[in-house]
């Protein structure tokens, strides 16, 4: 097992540069999911730890050996596509040992190696058929059968859930985990889903345009999301964000959106008048909070667990909210929205959060109460 | 009978000048050829049944026929192979270097397109000759060559060259199927230590036999149908010594030349079932070497 140092690595076609000096540390042992929209370099990230593409700039370092002129089979990881790329003419046990026999590893060892991975998988009834034999679900098994085998130090998923069904994937998603914590060997995982990404990392990694926008536990990048992007990234269904014009009365900073009577906010390291102002669905009631606006109802979607309402407030802004009070809802039903300015996000002009200090939240929340 | 016109008529309409093309130039001959090869036919005189007479002077009296088949076989057996060899060298080639530039792909089938031409006939035999320009390349580096066409022993090596050279049908039909193989396999094999020599027998030729055997089968019945490059380079005799005496020759010699029409079309009925033998054969054994991805179990 090994930890993994990136450090001010790029990547560039031409002229074209779609890493750029990205730094990271990979401890020993973590499940660290790259996630970001398609085109954020994630794959090329996980292409250049794999040894598949070039390192235009820095350095890749697996333990404390820098890897970057080492071909991808000295690098001892194994990888899972997305396409699984299992080798069509071959049987499942061909597929899972034709690596082993490669690097040489006695025949009664890659029998053993093989046979406890078609164990682990459950996959041992399978062993004589060929890919196209395979469900898609089996054919993913496989593909992560033949990544155990060779015991790496380091392994690496390219969206590997991708091609399954929603049902299966969530299968898959749970099997994974559950392998990560019996292997307990790194495992840097390529997503563009953020449930994936929510459900099965130590760690998240979040890229836009090459480059990294914040690392962080699950919860941290729920909960503090270091800038609007990964606000809006992060969490289904997706946050809610306005703008809103920042002002101050009688010594205490207010919030004005559009359309609706100033409220209380605590004051902010900032001198920007226009903030943007997020909340999380989850994070809206309806009927109670330190903060009340009117709404109408637009939609209504009942996920049975919760119920998922699309709300109109008077500026026009449609407003998301997911209630799981099963109480029944109708369109075009007028509502009270309430949140807890606790629960407020706040990010400046440039779209980088601003943490209130918990003194100035007290006060705001206070002086709402004393004017309610 | 009245619906099935209805509905099918406008298809036999739009058909009907491959239909009769089919009928009048192609199956009309062909049965006429079988009739004629139980026939002593000279063209001017009507045809006379002579039942198996042609086949049995054919397998019995006649030595060039064996002649032409030993020469016609050879050729099949080195040109074939060396052929396809070459053609899926260059399109590994292209495959991997060039992938972007058209260009080098039609300047690379342009050998095809003139290999089977007269000119290119012509052109060989310049090339061969005894003061060829193979001889005065070999001479600039002080070796005497021999007149390699005219040289019994090495003529037939000319034409396998000529074969080799033109690569460029099969190369294409490689060059698709290397496209059809998914990166990701190369990549998982990069991953798992797989050496260049090994992804290519265990993961390219596995993954290329229906190619392979799709050129095999075309190649084999191309090659024992080879008739203008021999026929040009032996001056249309199958010298020096019969040694290009390829099948194809021999048959249009004794149609042509000496007007044995009946004989000639015995000769070529013996060739359409040696084809038909071989290719069978290829099919045969195909379900051993070749798979297929999206076959049915």
């Amino acid at each position: 097992m090994a930890g993994l140092t990136l450090r001010n690595v790029g990547k560039r076609y031409g002229a074209l540069s779609v890493i750029q000096g990205l730094n990271l540390d990979i401890h020993d042992g973590e499940f660290l999911v790259l996630v970001g929209p398609s085109g954020c370099g994630k794959s090329t990230l996980l292409r250049m730890i794999a040894g598949l593409e070039d390192i235009s700039e820095g350095t890749v370092a697996i333990g404390t050996k820098v890897v970057n002129d080492l071909p991808a089979s000295k690098r001892e990881l194994s990888m899972v596509f997305q396409s699984y790329a299992l080798y069509p003419h071959m049987s499942v046990a061909k597929n899972l040992a034709f690596g082993l026999q490669n690097f040489k590893v006695p025949k009664a060892e890659v029998e053993r190696r093989v046979a406890d991975a078609a164990r682990i998988l459950q996959i041992e009834k399978l062993m004589d058929r060929k890919p196209r034999q395979l469900s898609g679900g089996q054919k993913q098994r496989v593909a992560i059968g033949r990544a155990i085998v060779r015991e790496p130090q380091l392994f690496l998923f390219d969206e590997p859930l991708s091609n399954l069904d929603a049902e299966l994937r969530v299968q898959m998603r749970a099997e994974l985990a559950s392998l990560y914590t019996r292997l307990g060997t790194t495992m840097i995982y390529v997503t563009h889903d953020q449930v994936e990404a929510m459900t099965m990392a130590t760690r998240i990694v979040v890229l836009r345009a090459g480059k990294i926008e914040q690392v962080g536990t699950p919860q941290e990048l729920y909960t503090r999301p270091q800038n609007l992007f990964v606000a809006g990234f992060i969490g289904s269904p997706k946050i809610n964000m306005f703008k809103a014009d920042c002002v101050h009365q009688n010594g205490q900073s207010m919030a004005s959106l559009p359309g609706l009577a100033p409220f209380a906010i605590p004051d902010l390291p900032t001198s920007d008048k226009t903030l943007t102002i997020c909340v999380r669905p989850a994070d809206v009631h309806i009927g109670w909070g330190e903060i009340t606006l009117p709404g109408t109802i637009r939609l209504v979607e009942y996920l049975g667990s919760e119920t998922l309402l699309h709300i109109a407030l008077a500026s026009g802004q449609v407003l998301l909210v997911s209630d799981n009070s099963r109480a029944h809802f109708h369109m075009g039903e007028a509502v009270s929205l309430g949140f807890n300015l606790a629960d407020l996000h706040y990010f400046d002009s440039a779209g980088l959060r601003i943490e209130p200090s918990q003194t100035s939240l007290m006060n705001a929340s206070q002086y709402e109460r004393q004017i309610q | 009978m009245r619906r099935f016109l209805a509905r099918n008529a406008p298809a036999y309409i739009f058909l009907s000048p491959w239909l009769l093309g089919f009928f009048l130039l192609a199956l009309g001959p062909i049965l006429a050829s079988l009739y004629l090869s139980f026939t002593r036919y000279d063209m001017v005189s009507a045809p006379r049944w002579v039942g198996f007479d042609n086949y049995s002077y054919m397998f019995t009296r006649d030595r060039r026929f064996w002649k032409a088949l030993e020469v016609t076989f050879t050729y099949v057996a080195l040109a074939v192979p060396a052929r396809l060899i070459m053609a899926l060298g260059v399109a590994m080639l292209l495959d991997k270097g060039l992938r972007t530039i058209g260009l080098y792909r039609a300047i690379f089938y342009l050998p095809s397109l003139l290999g089977a031409s007269i000119a290119i006939a012509i052109l060989w035999r310049q090339l061969f000759e005894a003061n060829g320009v193979v001889n005065q390349v070999l001479a600039y580096f002080g070796i005497q060559g021999i007149s390699w066409i005219t040289n019994p022993d090495t003529s037939l090596y000319t034409l396998v060259i000529l074969a080799m050279w033109q690569f460029g049908s099969p190369m294409l039909i490689f060059l698709a199927g290397l496209r059809g193989i998914p990166r990701d396999l190369y990549e998982a094999a990069e991953i798992d230590g797989t050496p260049r020599w090994r992804q290519f027998t265990r993961i390219t030729l596995p993954l290329l036999a229906p190619v392979i055997f799709f050129n095999l089968v075309l190649q084999t019945i191309e090659s024992f149908k080879t008739f203008s490059s021999a026929f040009i380079i032996s001056n249309g005799t199958g010298a020096p010594a019969d040694s290009l005496l390829f099948y194809t020759v021999y048959l249009f010699n004794e149609a042509f030349k000496f007007f044995r029409m009946g004989y000639a079309s015995a000769l070529a009925w013996v060739l359409l079932i040696i084809i038909a033998v071989f290719t069978a054969i290829a099919f045969f054994t195909s379900k051993y070497w070749v798979h297929y991805e999206n076959e049915r179990d």
